[in-house]
C-alpha cells in the first residue's frame, strides 16, 4: 500500500447540464479521505451527490474540477477497466445471458487469469456468499437476495483494494435487508478491505460504517463515525435529517468553551447547551436542536434552570416507547419516552391538555449554526 | 486519436451514426431535391432532362391546357386534377374501411386467452409475408367473371333460383378499393392490437364499476386509449395508399388512374421525367399536409415502430 | 369483467376479418393445381401421371409429375430460378448492410449527444412519411444523373458503363430498410439498463469487449427481429427495385408483375404457392427458436 488513505475525493466537482440547458453542480467542491479497510458510507436524500461521487472512484464519470486518488494515485480519465475498484451495482446488473458462474467469471477472464484458477476462484466466491451449487443458474433464476449475493460474489472474486455499493440493498425487502447489512459487515471484516457504501437510508448507514459522510445539495454536511453524527450533529441539517430533533430558534448571549447561553424569545427564557461550532459570536441567531429522547419530562410543578411547562397534544403508545406530542409556548415539540414499566392503567398514560413540566439539560442541548 | 476518441462521446455517437445517416442522406434526401430540380425543367427529345426553370409542369398539373377541343390558345383540362382528386378520395376509403375491419379483429385478438392471443397475431401475419403482387393476382382471380366469388353468388341465387349473371367486377373502382383494403388491412391490425393490448383490464372493470354499459366503455374508454395505435395505422395505411400503382395497374386497368401509375407512365411509357417529377413532388406534399394535421391533432405514437 | 369479451358481433368481425385474409390466398393455391392452361376457370386437378405431358386443347390431361404439373414446370423455368437468385442476393447483402450500419445507428441515437443527432433521428422517419413512389423516382433520377455525368466524365464504355443492376437495386434497398431496423433496435435499447455496461468495465472489460461479451449478446433478440424485418420487407420490395432494377436483376416480384401484365398460366400460382410455403416455413422455424430461446433452461 502506496498510500495511507484508500481513496482519497480533493476538492472534486462535477458539473451536469440538466435537459432544461442550466448547468448543475452535482458534486460541489467535495474532499475525503477514505481509509484502508474502512466500511464507509455516503448518506443523503436522493440528488445529494453520493452515487456521482461513487461514479467519479469507479471511473464512470470524471470530475469536471479537483482529483479522485485511489491508493494515492491521482487517477485523471483513467478508464473503470484499469481501476483496481469494484462495484456492486444497485440494479445488481447482473448479466442474464451468462449463468451465475459465468458472470463470477467474467471480470477473471478479462484479468487472464487461467482456467482452472477461474474455477477454484469462481467455487471460493460462491462459498463465501454461500451459494455453492447455484453455479448453473441464470440470474433470473434466483430470489433477489440471492442475486444480491451473486453481485457481490462478482466484485470481490478480483479482489478489488477497494469495493464500491451503490445502494446495494434497496430492493430486498425490511427483513433480508437486516440480515444482509450484518452479513456484509461481517464480510468487510473478514476481509478486511475497504468498503464505500452508498445509502440513503440512515439506520443502514448507522448500523454499518465506520464513518459516515453525510451529504446533501452536493457537499458534505458532516464526515464522522455514527456515533458523533448523531450525537454531535455539525448543523441544522445534520440533526434533522439524522434521527429526529425539535428546533428552537434563539441568540447566543454568551459563550464558553462548551457551553453556550441562548435567549429563546418564543419562551422568553435562556437556555444552556453545547455550542457544536467554534467559530460563534454574540448575538449571533442560532438553531437548538434537542432529541425527543433527551427530553425529559420532570414532576409536576418542579422549577429551575432548564425547566418548562408544555401542554399535551396527543399521546401516541407504540410499544415500546410513548410520543408525547406537546405545545409548549406555541412551539411543537415531540418527546419521546421508554415504556420501562409494565402497565395498563389508563391515567398512568398522558391525556390531551395535560400540563407537564420538560427538562432540558444543557449536555442534551445542541446549539447549532443556522444554515 | 484513439485516446480521444474514447473520451469524447459526442465523436463516438457521430462516428456510429454517420455510415446511416451519410446512407439515407445521399439515397433519400439528395434524391428528393434532384426531384424538385428535374420538376421546373423540361423533356428533352430524347426523353432526357433539359434543366430550367419553368412552372410548365406544375401549370399543367393543375388543369392548364394549350391543346383544346374548341380551338381556343388555353382552357382547363380536369384529368390531372381529378386523378390527384381520386387518389385522395381513395386514400381516404382505404383507410376507413381497413379502420373499421381491423378495429374488431385487433380488438377480439386483445382479448383472447393470452395463450391463444400470439396465434391469432400470426394468422394476421401470414398474409402479409406473402408478397404484394401476388395478392394483387390473387384478387384479380376471385374477381373476374369467371372467378371464383361469381361461382359462390350464382351457386347462392341457384338455391334460391333467382336469375344471375355474372357481375363485371375486374377493373373497376370498386375492385381496387378492395384490392387496397386486403393490402394494408394488417398494417392497421397490429397497431391497433398493440394499443389495446396495453389497456388494463382494471379499467375495463373501474368503467364497469363507475356504472358504464358496454356501448360507453368502449366511446369513453376503449377507443381514446387506442387512438395512438389507430393514429399509427393510418399512417402506415393512407401513406402508401396514396403512391401505390400495382394494386390500380392490375385491379383496375385502364380505368383506374391513380397519381401512382401517371407517375410511373411518366418515367416508362410516356418518357417526361420533369412532369412526372411534378407529380411525385405534389403527392408527396399532399401526403405530408395530410400526415402533419393528422399527427399534430393525435400525435405520432410509438406504435408505428411496434408495428 | 368484460363487456365485449363474448359479444358475438366481435366474434363474427373477427370470423369475417380472416376468412377475408385467408380466402384469396386458398383459391391462389387451389388454382395452382388447375387442369387449364388458360387458369381463367377451375378445370379440375390434372388427372393423371404419364410420361409425357398429354393435352387436350388448353387443357392437361396428364403429366410426369400429375397434379404437381405446374410446378415441375416451374422448376425448369430458368428466369424464375434466376429472379430467385437475385431476389436472395439482394435480401442477404442489403439486409447484412443495414443491420450492421443500422445498430450502430440506434446506440448512437439511444446512448449518445453529438451534433447531427437530430438530423440523423428526424431522416429515419422519411421512408415512413414519404410514398415509396417518390423515393423510387428519386433514387432513379439520381443513378440516371449520376451514372450519365460519370460514363461522360470518365469515357466508360461498353461493359464499364455504369448502369442499373444489382449494385444499384441493393444500396437503394438498405436505404429504406435501416430506418426500420434502426428504429426496432432504438426500441430495444430504451429498456436497456447503461448498468450492465459499466458492469461490465468494472470488472475489467474494455470498450470493445463490453459491447462483443455484454451489449451486443443483450440487443441481440432486437437486432434480429430488425434484421429479419427487413429481411421480408427486401423480399418483398416492389416499388424501389421496379424503379432501380435493370437487364439481369429482375426480382421476383418484379418477374411476377411482368407475368400479370402478359399469359398467366398456373404456373404463376405455382410460384406463388412455393413462395408462400417458403415464408411460412421459415417463419414457423424463427418463432420455434425464440420460443426455445425465451423458455428458461432449467
Amino acid at each position: 500500500m502506496t498510500s495511507e488513505f484508500a481513496v482519497e475525493l480533493r476538492d472534486v466537482v462535477k458539473k451536469f447540464v440538466t435537459p432544461e440547458g442550466n448547468e448543475l453542480n452535482a458534486v460541489d467542491h467535495v474532499s475525503m479521505q477514505i481509509k484502508n479497510g474502512e466500511f464507509f458510507s455516503m448518506l443523503g436524500s436522493s440528488g445529494c451527490g453520493k452515487t456521482t461521487s461513487l461514479r467519479m472512484i469507479a471511473g464512470f464519470e470524471w470530475p469536471t474540477e479537483g482529483e479522485v486518488y485511489i491508493e494515492g494515485r491521482a487517477m485523471g480519465h483513467t478508464p473503470p477497466f484499469q481501476r483496481k475498484v469494484n462495484t456492486v451495482f444497485q440494479s445488481y446488473a447482473l448479466f442474464q445471458h451468462m449463468t451465475v458462474a459465468q458472470n463470477i467469471a467474467f471480470g477473471l477472464e478479462m484479468e487472464g487469469v487461467g482456467e482452472d484458477e477461474i474455477k477454484k476462484r469462481v467455487g471460493r466466491a460462491l462459498e463465501m456468499v454461500q451459494l455453492t451449487g447455484m453455479e448453473r443458474r441464470r440470474p433470473k433464476q434466483l430470489s433477489g437476495g440471492q442475486q444480491q449475493r451473486v453481485a457481490v460474489a462478482r466484485a470481490l472474486v478480483k479482489t478489488p483494494s477497494v469495493l464500491l455499493l451503490d445502494e446495494p440493498l434497496g430492493a430486498l425487502d425490511l427483513k433480508l435487508r437486516k440480515e444482509m447489512q450484518l452479513e456484509l459487515k461481517a464480510l468487510q471484516q473478514q476481509l478486511g478491505i475497504t468498503f464505500i457504501y452508498v445509502t440513503h437510508d440512515q439506520e443502514e448507514a448507522l448500523t454499518m460504517s465506520d464513518r459516515i459522510a453525510v451529504m446533501s445539495k452536493g457537499k458534505v454536511q458532516q464526515l464522522a463515525t455514527p456515533v458523533e453524527i448523531y450525537e454531535r450533529p455539525s448543523n441544522k441539517f445534520v440533526a434533522d435529517f439524522i434521527g429526529e430533533s425539535n428546533f428552537l430558534e434563539g441568540t447566543i448571549k454568551s459563550l464558553a468553551r462548551d457551553e453556550a447561553v441562548v435567549f429563546v424569545p418564543a419562551l422568553n427564557a435562556e437556555l444552556r447547551g453545547m455550542p457544536m461550532s467554534s467559530d460563534f459570536v454574540n448575538g449571533e441567531a442560532v438553531a437548538i436542536s434537542v432529541r425527543p429522547e433527551k427530553i425529559r419530562i420532570a414532576e409536576n410543578n418542579a422549577k429551575g434552570d432548564g425547566l418548562f411547562e408544555a401542554k399535551v397534544l396527543t399521546s401516541v403508545y407504540i410499544g415500546s416507547d410513548t410520543h408525547v406530542y406537546v405545545d409548549m409556548a406555541g412551539i411543537r415539540l415531540k418527546v419521546m419516552e421508554q415504556n420501562r414499566i409494565s402497565r395498563l392503567d389508563p391515567s398512568s398514560f398522558y391525556t390531551k391538555d395535560q400540563i407537564i413540566t420538560l427538562l432540558f439539560m444543557p449536555e442534551n442541548t445542541l446549539v447549532l449554526k443556522k444554515d | 486519436m484513439l485516446q480521444r476518441l474514447r473520451e469524447s462521446k459526442s465523436m463516438q455517437g457521430t462516428f456510429l451514426a454517420l455510415p446511416t445517416t451519410l446512407w439515407l442522406f445521399v439515397l433519400l434526401i439528395i434524391p428528393l431535391f434532384l426531384t424538385l430540380i428535374v420538376s421546373f425543367g423540361q423533356r428533352s427529345p430524347d426523353g432526357g432532362v433539359i434543366f430550367s426553370f419553368s412552372l410548365d409542369n406544375y401549370i399543367r398539373l393543375l388543369g392548364y391546357s394549350t391543346d383544346c377541343p374548341g380551338g381556343q390558345a388555353s382552357c382547363f383540362d380536369p384529368l390531372y386534377v381529378n386523378i390527384l382528386w381520386r387518389s385522395l378520395t381513395l386514400a381516404f376509403n382505404t383507410t376507413a374501411v381497413v379502420i373499421l375491419l381491423a378495429y374488431p379483429l385487433a380488438y377480439f385478438i386483445a382479448r383472447a386467452h393470452p395463450k391463444r392471443r400470439n396465434l391469432f397475431l400470426f394468422m394476421v401475419l401470414i398474409p402479409l409475408w406473402t408478397n404484394f403482387v401476388i395478392r394483387v393476382y390473387a384478387w384479380m382471380m376471385l374477381l373476374r367473371k369467371e372467378g371464383a366469388i361469381n361461382i359462390v353468388i350464382g351457386w347462392v341465387a341457384g338455391l334460391f333460383g333467382i336469375e344471375f349473371t355474372p357481375l363485371e367486377m375486374l377493373y373497376t373502382p370498386g375492385a381496387v378499393l378492395v384490392g387496397m383494403v386486403y393490402e394494408f388491412l394488417p398494417f392497421m391490425i397490429l397497431p391497433i392490437y398493440t394499443s389495446l393490448e396495453k389497456i388494463d383490464n382494471s379499467l375495463y372493470e373501474a368503467a364497469a364499476d363507475l356504472g358504464a354499459n358496454a356501448v360507453k366503455t368502449l366511446l369513453r374508454v376503449t377507443l381514446p386509449l387506442s387512438m395512438p395505435g389507430v393514429v399509427a395505422g393510418t399512417i402506415l395505411v393512407f401513406i402508401p395508399v396514396m403512391g401505390t400503382f400495382i394494386v390500380s395497374d392490375i385491379l383496375g386497368g385502364r380505368q383506374v388512374i391513380l397519381v401512382g401509375n401517371l407517375i410511373q407512365r411518366q418515367f416508362l411509357d410516356a418518357r417526361d421525367p420533369t412532369f412526372g417529377s411534378a407529380a411525385s413532388l405534389i403527392l408527396m406534399v399532399m401526403t405530408l399536409i395530410v400526415t402533419y394535421f393528422y399527427t399534430r391533432k393525435f400525435g405520432f405514437g410509438e406504435e408505428i415502430v411496434a408495428a | 369483467m368484460n363487456p365485449f369479451k363474448r359479444s358475438p358481433f366481435v366474434i363474427a368481425a373477427a370470423v369475417f376479418v380472416y376468412t377475408f385474409l385467408y380466402a384469396p390466398i386458398l383459391i391462389l393455391i387451389l388454382y395452382s393445381f388447375n387442369a387449364s392452361r388458360t387458369n381463367v376457370t377451375f378445370d379440375g386437378f390434372i388427372p393423371a401421371f404419364s410420361e409425357r405431358v398429354e393435352m387436350d386443347g388448353s387443357l392437361v390431361k396428364a403429366s410426369p409429375c400429375g397434379p404437381f404439373h405446374w410446378y415441375c414446370d416451374l422448376a425448369k423455368n430458368d428466369d424464375v430460378i434466376e429472379a430467385a437468385g437475385n431476389t436472395l442476393t439482394i435480401a442477404f447483402t442489403a439486409t447484412l448492410i443495414a443491420t450492421i450500419i443500422g445498430t450502430m445507428a440506434a446506440l448512437a441515437l439511444q446512448r449518445y449527444d453529438f451534433k447531427i443527432k437530430p438530423f440523423s433521428q428526424l431522416s429515419l422517419y422519411i421512408p415512413i412519411v414519404i410514398p415509396e413512389i417518390v423515393m423510387g423516382i428519386g433514387i432513379l433520377t439520381l443513378f440516371s444523373q449520376a451514372f450519365g455525368w460519370l460514363n461522360n466524365a470518365f469515357n466508360l464504355t461498353g461493359d464499364a458503363r455504369l448502369a442499373l443492376g444489382i449494385g444499384t437495386v441493393t444500396v437503394s434497398h438498405i436505404a429504406f430498410m435501416v430506418p426500420f431496423v434502426t428504429l426496432v433496435v432504438q426500441a430495444r435499447l430504451q429498456g436497456f439498463d447503461k448498468s450492465f455496461e459499466e458492469a461490465a468495465m468494472d470488472l475489467g472489460a474494455n470498450e470493445w469487449t463490453t459491447f462483443r461479451r455484454v451489449t451486443f449478446p443483450m440487443i441481440l433478440p432486437g437486432v434480429l427481429s430488425g434484421a429479419l424485418l427487413a429481411f421480408t420487407l427486401s423480399l418483398d420490395d416492389f416499388v424501389i427495385t421496379f424503379f432501380t432494377n435493370g437487364p439481369g436483376s429482375t426480382t421476383l416480384p418484379i418477374y411476377v408483375y411482368g407475368l400479370l401484365r402478359r399469359i398467366i398460366t398456373p404456373q404463376v400460382n405455382a410460384l406463388s404457392t412455393v413462395w408462400i410455403l417458403i415464408v411460412f416455413i421459415a417463419v414457423l422455424l424463427l418463432q420455434w427458436l425464440q420460443s426455445r430461446e425465451a423458455k428458461p433452461a432449467h
